[in-house]
């Protein structure tokens, strides 16, 4: 299968080091999710990968080959800084781009024709983009990233500024050029957009590549929570289950941290032995808890309460 | 697939091409100085810039003074028709300003009737006219032979011997040359200012990292270059051919049409030059800023170099248009453009001063091809505050 690569990376801005030996792959065909903290790497990783800038060391490969420029009219890019010219129109704009990546003017024609069609903007092609809204000139910058058939995807941040019809747009368009065999890779901050989209997720801290998986495994190694409300039972009734330890309580609800692997049936038959169960909820952590986790360093001991209790509080209320 | 780099170019330039061309801006400015130079074409040929003969009405007593009058008019290189009229009738036409003058009188002095007062020119051949006859009365009252006199004051005359003959500069030809001063110096700074505004608008509406994910940076300023400079090229050769067109077909020009040509193609190969040297030099430092208000201040030290060649040729040139120092001026690459051009239409310009203004201007442009190049490449994406010359030279 066809991958990108970006292989170990280094960039240095002065005495800041963007990247330090960045590195992660995004396979044909999924949807990468890049999240990290502002400044933590993800825009100049994106930029030497569309050969904006250059890094210090590293390299970025498609399908084994170093990416040089022929490779690179093939991306579609959505840079950080939304960019357009303000006083052309919709269609000249992008059919110029579409030229500018090598379509032949017919051809740029059409694709003009399908994606402002698709996007929602057919009827502003003779409008300056000036004219138009900041969410429909965000989808003349998607329109933008897609309009040359690109055979790689790399968006920053796609998703600020749209509206949640514009997220449910663009998120259809995604998934669909995933599905076509295009590895599309796009950064985030909005993470459960990403856990519910994305294939797999990196997630970046200081220039370096903290994480990278699959949702499922990047929780692996972190304990899920369960989540028991059983009424007028002793204080102390899990401690009768092996590795089970508490992390809170409020009232008759526990909320138990569970060891990895370990089975909550049983957790569930010694809270039926100590009286009525009202709430039995498994709980795994979402996105948002391993990113708080790791970008905040990962100092404190796994399952430190301080940072993921409330949330945790939270979704077990909820579930 | 192997991408022809010049294809990007093309692309470029076009885009800059149809966006100028449609520019409302532009297309006034063009058409506002066809416009006015075609007006001042027609004005300087209604004007007398051909003299009008004058008709001068003599009467049966006064008609032996029209042979002479015509010859002393002619002296002065002024043009006097004369027609014998009956003397009433030719007050009327004087009154009615069908002659300029009557000659009354028994011709014996010189005696005229106008209609509010004597034409100054005129009036200066008729002075000639009243000398000669005083003289050739004296000469006769004094037994002389009239006419050997004014064949002896014919023929004296001053021999010179001149060493170095200087260049005759006719009026016409410092006129011209003004002009075309004017409009290189207009087309110079529109268009290198469209450079270096077209080059922040890209960096400040973010767009230029958009089209820099497809083509690399030279492509881009050499589009741009190229696009602004066709446009430039396409209005220096209509304003110009508009002008020299309506100024033979008035009447306005008296130069032949070979020469008001050759006026046109030096004005044209020199905005070409001219263009090049500043619109590279301009999209290197307009690349420094990211903002349009910032423009000015840092594209002002390369504009110096255009308003100087400019406004020394323009209050120097016409009365002197052999000076020395702009002579010199007009042979370093970065005055001639402006100053060049101006004394090339004044003529007088010694061929070999002609080519080294256009072989040191040429020679200049691939030096700035790699050094603009440079300084554009390394700033053109840094964003936000201006960018230091040296840190785009050699960036840290």
């Amino acid at each position: 299968m066809d991958r990108l690569e970006i292989d170990h990376l280094t960039k240095r801005f002065g005495d800041v080091v963007a990247l330090d030996d960045m590195a992660f792959e995004a396979y044909a065909g999924e949807i990468f999710g890049f999240v990290g903290a502002n400044g933590a790497g993800k825009t100049t990783t994106m930029r030497i990968a569309l050969g904006v800038l250059a890094a210090d060391r590293g390299e970025v490969r498609w399908a084994g080959k170093p990416l040089d420029e022929t490779v690179r009219r093939l991306i579609g890019y959505m840079p950080e800084e939304r960019g357009l010219y303000p006083r052309m129109k919709v269609g000249e704009q992008l059919i110029y781009l579409a030229r500018l990546h090598g379509l032949s003017a017919p051809a740029a024609a059409a694709a003009v024709d399908e994606w402002t069609e698709r996007l929602g903007v057919a009827g502003r092609r003779n409008d300056e983009v000036q004219k138009l809204s900041l969410g429909n000139q965000q989808r003349v910058q998607l329109a933008a990233a897609l309009i040359h058939d690109p055979q790689i995807l790399v968006l920053d941040e796609p998703f600020s500024g749209l509206d949640p019809v514009a997220v449910d747009v663009m998120s259809g368009v995604l998934r669909d050029k995933a599905d076509a065999g295009v590895p599309v890779v796009f950064s985030s901050h909005q993470l459960d957009l990403v856990e519910r989209l994305c294939d797999r997720v990196g997630i970046v801290r200081a220039g370096r590549m903290a994480a990278c998986g699959t949702i499922d495994e990047l929780r692996s190694g972190s304990t899920d929570t369960l989540v028991v409300e059983v009424a007028h039972a002793p204080a102390d009734w899990w401690r009768t289950v092996p590795g089970v330890s508490l992390v809170s309580t409020e009232g008759d609800r526990a909320l138990l941290s569970l060891p990895d692997g370990a089975d909550d049936q049983t957790v569930l038959r010694a809270a039926l032995a100590a009286g009525p169960v009202r709430e039995f909820s498994r709980h795994r952590p979402p996105l948002t808890d391993l990113f708080r986790h790791l970008v905040t360093g990962g100092a404190e001991p796994d399952g430190g309460p301080s940072e993921s209790e409330p949330a945790i509080n939270r979704q077990g209320v909820s579930a | 697939m192997n991408p022809n780099p010049w294809k990007a170019v093309g692309l470029v330039a076009n885009r800059e091409i149809s966006t100028r061309l449609r520019n409302k801006a532009f297309i006034v400015t063009t058409l506002a100085t066809v416009v006015i130079l075609a007006a001042l074409a027609i004005l300087v040929s209604l004007l007398g810039g051909k003299d009008k003969p004058f008709t001068v009405g003599v009467t049966s007593s006064t008609s032996a003074l029209a042979t002479p009058l015509e010859a002393s008019a002619k002296s002065l290189d002024i043009k006097v028709d004369t027609r014998t009229v009956d003397e009433s009738a030719g007050r009327d036409q004087v009154a009615a300003g069908k002659l300029s003058a009557l000659l009354v009188g028994d011709g014996s002095t010189v005696h005229v009737v106008v209609h509010k007062s004597l034409d100054q020119k005129l009036g200066n051949a008729l002075h000639v006219l009243a000398g000669n006859l005083a003289l050739q009365q004296q000469v006769t009252s004094l037994g002389g032979d009239p006419a050997a006199v004014r064949a002896a004051i014919a023929s004296a005359s001053v021999t010179t011997d001149v060493i170095t003959p200087p260049h005759k500069y006719n009026a016409e030809n410092l006129v011209i040359g003004i002009i075309a001063g004017i409009l290189i110096y207009m087309s110079l700074m529109l268009n290198g200012q469209a450079v270096a505004q077209g080059v922040v608008e890209e960096k400040s509406s973010r767009v230029v990292e958009l089209l820099l994910a497809a083509v690399r940076p030279w492509q881009l300023m050499a589009g741009k270059v190229a696009g602004i400079g066709v446009v430039g090229l396409i209005q220096m050769v209509v304003v110009g051919g508009v002008g020299v067109a309506v100024g033979l077909a008035t009447g306005a020009l008296s130069i032949s049409a070979s020469a008001a040509a050759g006026t046109v193609i030096w004005l044209v190969v020199w905005f070409l030059l001219g263009f090049l040297m500043y619109a590279l030099a301009f999209a290197a430092v307009a690349a420094l800023v990211s903002r349009q208000e910032d423009v000015n201040g840092v594209v002002a030290p390369v504009l110096m170099f255009v308003i100087v060649g400019y406004v020394l040729g323009v209050s120097i040139l016409p009365s002197d248009p052999g000076n020395g120092t702009l002579a010199v001026m007009s042979m370093i690459p970065t005055f001639a453009p402006t100053l060049m051009p101006m004394r090339l239409a004044m003529g007088g310009v010694p061929a070999w001063q002609a080519l080294i203004a256009v072989v040191g201007t040429a020679a200049m442009i691939p030096l700035l091809v790699w050094a603009s190049g440079r300084i554009y490449r390394n700033a053109v994406m840094r964003s936000g505050a201006r960018i230091k010359l040296r840190d785009a030279w050699s960036p840290v």
